[in-house]
């Protein structure tokens, strides 16, 4: 077994990668999963508070690099989930403390013992992001759909792309369908086609994320909000499920009939 | 241990060009890691060419360069070299490419000064991806995307600009002073179209079914006409 590194990553900062980190953590552990989520966003770090473990912090991921401690030290096991561990940032030193190959190591140390290795990068595209995307098997982008989001995602992927870690997936985080629906914020199919590359996941916005996020209880630990949904259906298109994408306003007739069209010619082949 | 090499480091306008010398390429990568190691101090923080020279370099040496630049904090934005493989590689990496030797001074910036300066005798360069947002690609004879380019990307050829597909960045065609260059699109909709010195920007209403179109200038103004002419 080796457990699988994905790295999430947006250039643009604010748009929730930790929160996404966090919340594919629970729910893959959830599913069973063992999981280890790592902070890479040395000197800001943010997932042990969204996970509610930042007062079990002994060793941090920079202690691991510089030899202080053992990698198993470092880990710490959620309080809710037996399979699920948070490998901490420094919070007092800043990112040149880590270098690529130092990821590289402790994940490749990391692999034999678990599924999946969740990397949570910093913003920009400078040499934090480097550090978190070094490890990676797989990369997934978030976005909000605002243009200026979009924007930077559409030149980190080209990054991941030149750094040959490419496809990269997207997971369009804050969708309001409301807006959408009025014709105030771009949509799901305009993010898609501004940027060419594949969805994983569309997650709607949702007040019970803010919630969860003071209270270090995320919301994929619930199955009842639509957050917590959206975290949970990417988290079995990760496993290699086929979940459908929600439909987030009604396909108008053209639509249906080109979907029923494009049905009856698969199923002839 | 041999103290000279071959490195030579000078000043531009856009930061510091540091030219290779000559012999195998691992070679003088060691020699400018022991340059960067000696004058850690001067380098931090800065931002460099590298030039090549017209050695064929694949991606995976570039970065290794860009990686060996990165832990004494220099950022390494453009490679120059003459070798076509070099330049592709350096496109793929999403750094600037340049060309020829010409640019070396780099203190007059590489391209768009002078229109007494006659088209440089230069071919096409082919690119066959999508131009994503933060990625230039400069050229001084025609470029031919095969592929979307994104805005936040930017075109800049001497000569033509073909592009096979959505054209939604910042293109300069001619930027020699070339007034017979032209843009040709799939999907004309730049965000900044310039051809020599002239400029113009697209239509604020984006239309709902794009037309290729060819933009020139006509009359000392930018058009853009619908390809083929009715």
């Amino acid at each position: 077994m080796s457990a699988r590194v994905v790295t999430i990553t947006s250039g643009k900062g604010g748009v929730g990668k930790t929160t996404v980190t966090a919340n594919l953590g629970v729910a893959l552990a959830m599913r069973g999963q063992r999981v280890v989520t790592i902070d890479a966003d040395i000197g800001l770090r943010n997932l042990d508070v969204m996970l509610g473990l930042e007062n079990r912090i002994v060793y941090d991921l920079v202690d691991v690099v510089e030899g202080r401690c053992r990698l198993r030290q470092a880990l710490v096991r959620d309080k809710r989930l037996q399979e699920l561990y948070l490998l901490p940032a420094a919070q007092t030193r800043d990112k040149s403390a880590v270098r690529a190959e130092d990821m590289v190591r402790v994940c490749d140390e990391l692999r034999e013992s678990f599924d999946f290795l969740l990397v949570d990068s910093p913003a920009g595209i400078e040499q934090g992001f480097r550090n978190a995307v070094a490890p990676a098997d797989e990369v997934f982008i978030v976005t909000n759909p605002e243009v200026a989001a979009v924007r930077d995602a559409d030149r980190v992927i080209g990054l991941i792309e030149a750094e040959g870690k490419g496809p990269a997936r997207l997971i369009i985080n804050r969708l309001k369908p409301e807006l959408v629906r009025r014709g105030d914020m771009l949509d799901t199919s305009a993010v898609i086609e501004l940027l060419a590359i594949d969805l994983i996941g569309i997650v709607p916005e949702d007040e019970t994320v803010i919630v969860a996020a003071n209270t270090g209880r995320p919301v994929a630990f619930t199955d009842n909000s639509p957050a917590g949904r959206a975290f949970h259906n990417i988290a079995r298109r990760m496993l290699g499920e086929e979940v459908p994408f929600a439909p987030l306003k009604e396909p108008g007739f053209l639509e249906r009939f080109f979907r029923w069209m494009r049905a009856e010619g698969e199923e002839q082949r | 241990m041999r103290e000279r090499d071959d490195i030579a480091i000078k000043g531009t306008r856009q930061g510091l060009l540091i030219a290779l010398g000559e012999g195998p390429w691992e070679a003088q990568v060691d020699a400018l890691a022991r340059r960067l190691e000696k004058g850690a101090a001067f380098f931090r923080g800065g931002r460099a060419a590298l030039d090549v020279g017209p050695r064929p370099l694949n991606e995976s040496q570039i970065r290794q360069a860009r990686d060996l630049l990165a832990r004494y904090e220099v950022d390494l934005w453009a490679v120059q070299s003459t070798a076509d493989a070099t330049i592709l590689a350096t496109v793929r990496l999403g750094l600037s490419p340049i060309l020829g030797p010409e640019a070396a001074a780099g203190d007059t910036g590489p391209l768009r000064e002078g229109k007494e300066t006659p088209a440089p005798p230069a071919g096409g360069l082919v690119v066959e991806r999508t131009v994503r947002s933060g990625q230039r690609i400069e050229h001084p004879g025609d470029v031919i995307i095969i592929g979307d380019v994104h805005a936040g990307a930017e075109i800049i050829a001497g000569r033509h600009v073909i592009v096979w597909g959505k054209l939604h960045g910042v293109v300069h065609a001619g930027a020699l002073g070339d007034e017979r260059a032209v843009v040709c699109a799939l999907d004309l909709a730049p965000t900044q179209l310039r051809i020599a010195d002239h400029i113009a920007r697209s239509p604020e209403e984006r239309r709902r079914r794009p037309v290729p179109e060819m933009a020139r200038v006509h009359k000392g103004r930018i058009e853009a006409v619908p390809w083929p002419h009715r």
